[in-house]
């Protein structure tokens, strides 16, 4: 098929507009060198990022003395499994559903923000239609929005669809994001060649087989920071889950404040609880972290 | 197969299919005629198509939402009861005299000083310190975002407990440096601060991030020449590379200004509850939102509170919007 060679020489330039225009090219000589102090300094910075992780991660792993302990404990301890059983065993929390249901709810809406997104992103951009301008501008003033905090209307609502504390009531208004569609938008505008999509027309290809042929696979590196971003928000909602969710059908989310008001003292459990919610999202740092620093440097969040 | 742009084909006719050319004469004419039709329908409505779902579902669940919000706002309005008749502007008239909304302002534009001028300047002299020849430099920028990607709630315990008042390690550290402990939850500033730690822990990198990204297109001659005046490296600084990052850290701060209107994981996680503190000494605005609508059952006043957040992110959005189409024409 012809429409495959265009695109993988699309590929083949150097990997979209971001890096092509970057005007960092322009800097000239050569960066000052890094001193030992540097060096000192950025360990000190580190030391701040990771030791609350440490720390909890050291809690878990043992039992409640570690808190109460002086001086307090250092190393990892051996209770880990049986904190977990604790932590999974424990009524209030419900944390296996919670797992489940996070993984279900985050994924579900990454997908189908990533989708949408780009179908639209793609309109915007690319293809010419009467009030497209008027709908990007409103797409851009309401961006900023946030749906979470219309958690009255949105709980009335939930309640004529008969939608509370099922999961559809934190799914579906995630959905899609102005946000998305704006950032991908931005990006088909430069990264997807316009000769491109004139070749696949050419060719006979329908808008939608332009699209997912053509467009998708250049819009790749734009996607997945958005995927990243998308999963993490999800993964992270807080104020509507707890408002529309009961705790038999918690998010992880969920499931670590009902355990916060429930045993304010029983550090154990609370930080296997908040490992498990951790871990899932130190796992998609370690795959896709460096995609994401490319994203937030390259300006993608600003859009 | 290479195309050779503007060649003579109409983009919109489809190419006849090389197996389907035995066909008869007038059925080849009919099928190309319907594949035109096809074509001028797909190329019409696709883009309206593609656009649908975004907002279709921002309608229902976006536009819907904030203009019920400001409907149920004006009604007093409980769950268990339903709507129970027009209040006209008496939730607004009661919040603007509410002491305890102006102290969940206070709360929440506070704790907004005390992250934010801190986090901004370490981000600051953070990303300079990035900007050199480093070694292990993925290392360190994957170190200094590695808190951006953990889960809000969660470490919000963790912070908790190091700011616990007893066994916090905070304060034991303090302790053995001979000072006394601070009750981190009942001071109203020392809350502050200690929210503001979690808010800034998890921030810092993100933002030295997007101002290395700025700090690396300023043109290094600049550094040159200032360097053969004889200005010092600290007065490069704050004289070229502050100057230069201006327009990101305007944009960061509004960035944070609108995060910071919906605070509510940390310092509901901080408190235990929704009153942030036996005095709500850190009850935010949001905090207060979902106390009146959730607990209180006052949907109709929790409606207001939430229409005023709306209001203000609306403001601090089109000052964003404002600001960044004047950066863009400018450049």
């Amino acid at each position: 098929m012809s429409v495959y060679a265009p695109t993988r020489s699309a590929a083949g330039t150097p990997a979209g507009p971001r890096t092509t225009n970057r005007p960092r090219r322009s800097a000239s000589g050569p960066l000052r060198e890094a001193g030992p102090l540097t060096y000192i300094a950025l360990s000190l910075v580190l030391l701040f990022s990771a030791f609350p992780l440490y720390w909890m991660f050291v809690v878990a792993t043992r039992g409640n003395q570690a808190i109460a302990q002086r001086p307090p404990a250092v190393l990892p301890g051996g209770q880990f499994a049986g904190n977990v059983v604790r932590t999974l065993e424990n009524p209030a929390a419900n944390f296996t559903t919670g797992l489940l249901n996070s993984a279900i709810v985050a994924t579900t809406t990454t997908v189908s923000v990533v989708f949408f997104c780009s179908l639209a992103g793609f309109a915007l951009a690319k293809l010419r239609f009467r009030g497209r301008n008027a709908l990007l501008i409103g797409i851009v003033l309401t961006m900023m929005l946030p749906v979470q905090m219309a958690v009255v209307p949105m709980l009335i609502m939930m309640d004529a669809f008969d939608w509370r504390g099922d999961l559809r009531a934190v799914i579906v208004p995630f959905m899609v994001t102005g946000f998305g569609v704006f950032m991908l938008r931005q990006y088909a505008l430069q990264g997807v060649p316009d000769e491109l999509i004139e070749s696949a027309r050419v060719d006979g290809c329908s808008t939608f087989r332009t699209y997912w042929s053509i467009v998708l696979p250049a819009l790749r590196p734009a996607m997945v920071v958005l995927g990243i971003l998308t999963f993490m928000q999800n993964w992270n909602e807080f104020i509507w889950p707890i408002a529309v969710l009961g705790p038999d059908n918690p998010t992880v989310q969920v499931s670590i404040h009902n355990l916060n008001l429930g045993y304010t003292s029983d550090f154990a459990l609370m930080f296997t609880g908040a490992t498990f919610a951790t871990l899932p999202l130190l796992l998609v740092f370690v795959v896709f972290g460096r995609k994401l620093i490319g994203g937030i440097m390259d300006g993608a969040i600003k859009g | 197969m290479k195309i050779v742009k503007g060649a003579g084909t109409v983009p919109d006719r489809e190419p006849p299919v090389p197996g389907d050319a035995p066909a008869g004469e007038p059925r080849q004419e009919r099928r190309t005629r319907w594949q035109s039709l096809r074509g001028r329908f797909d190329r019409r409505f696709s883009p309206y198509l593609f656009i649908a779902p975004y907002f279709l579902l921002f309608g229902i669940f976006g536009v819907f939402p904030m203009l019920f919000t400001f409907w149920v706002s004006l009604h007093d309005w409980s769950f268990i009861g339903g709507k129970a008749g027009f209040a006209g502007l008496d939730n607004y008239a009661f919040l603007v005299t509410d002491a305890k909304f102006w102290n969940a302002l206070l709360n929440t534009l506070g704790i907004f000083v005390v992250a934010i001028v801190p986090q901004l300047l370490i981000a600051l002299f953070l990303a300079d310190t990035l900007n050199r020849q480093l070694r292990w430099r993925g290392f360190f920028r994957m170190g200094v975002i590695l808190p951006y990607v953990t889960s809000i709630a969660a470490m919000a315990i963790v912070f908790g407990q190091l700011f616990g008042r007893d066994f916090g390690l905070i304060n034991l550290s303090l302790e053995s440096f001979g000072l006394d402990g601070i009750d981190w939850r009942s001071n109203r500033l020392a809350s502050w601060v200690a929210i503001a730690v979690m808010i800034d822990w998890r921030w810092l990198g993100f933002n030295t991030l997007i101002y290395l990204a700025a700090m690396q297109a300023i043109p290094r001659d600049l550094y040159e020449s200032a360097a053969i005046d004889g200005a010092s490296r600290l007065r490069q600084f704050w004289q070229i590379t502050v100057p230069m990052v201006r327009p990101t850290i305007m944009f960061t701060v509004i960035i944070a200004t609108i995060g910071q209107m919906q605070l509510f994981t940390e310092p509901v996680i901080f408190s235990a509850d929704y009153r942030g503190g036996n005095q709500n000494q850190f009850q935010t605005v949001a905090m207060l939102m979902f106390e009146e609508a959730r607990q209180l059952d006052n949907f109709g006043y929790g409606a207001a509170i939430s229409w005023i957040i709306f209001v203000l992110i609306v403001i601090f959005a089109v000052i964003n919007v404002l600001f960044i189409s004047r950066i863009r024409s400018a450049t």
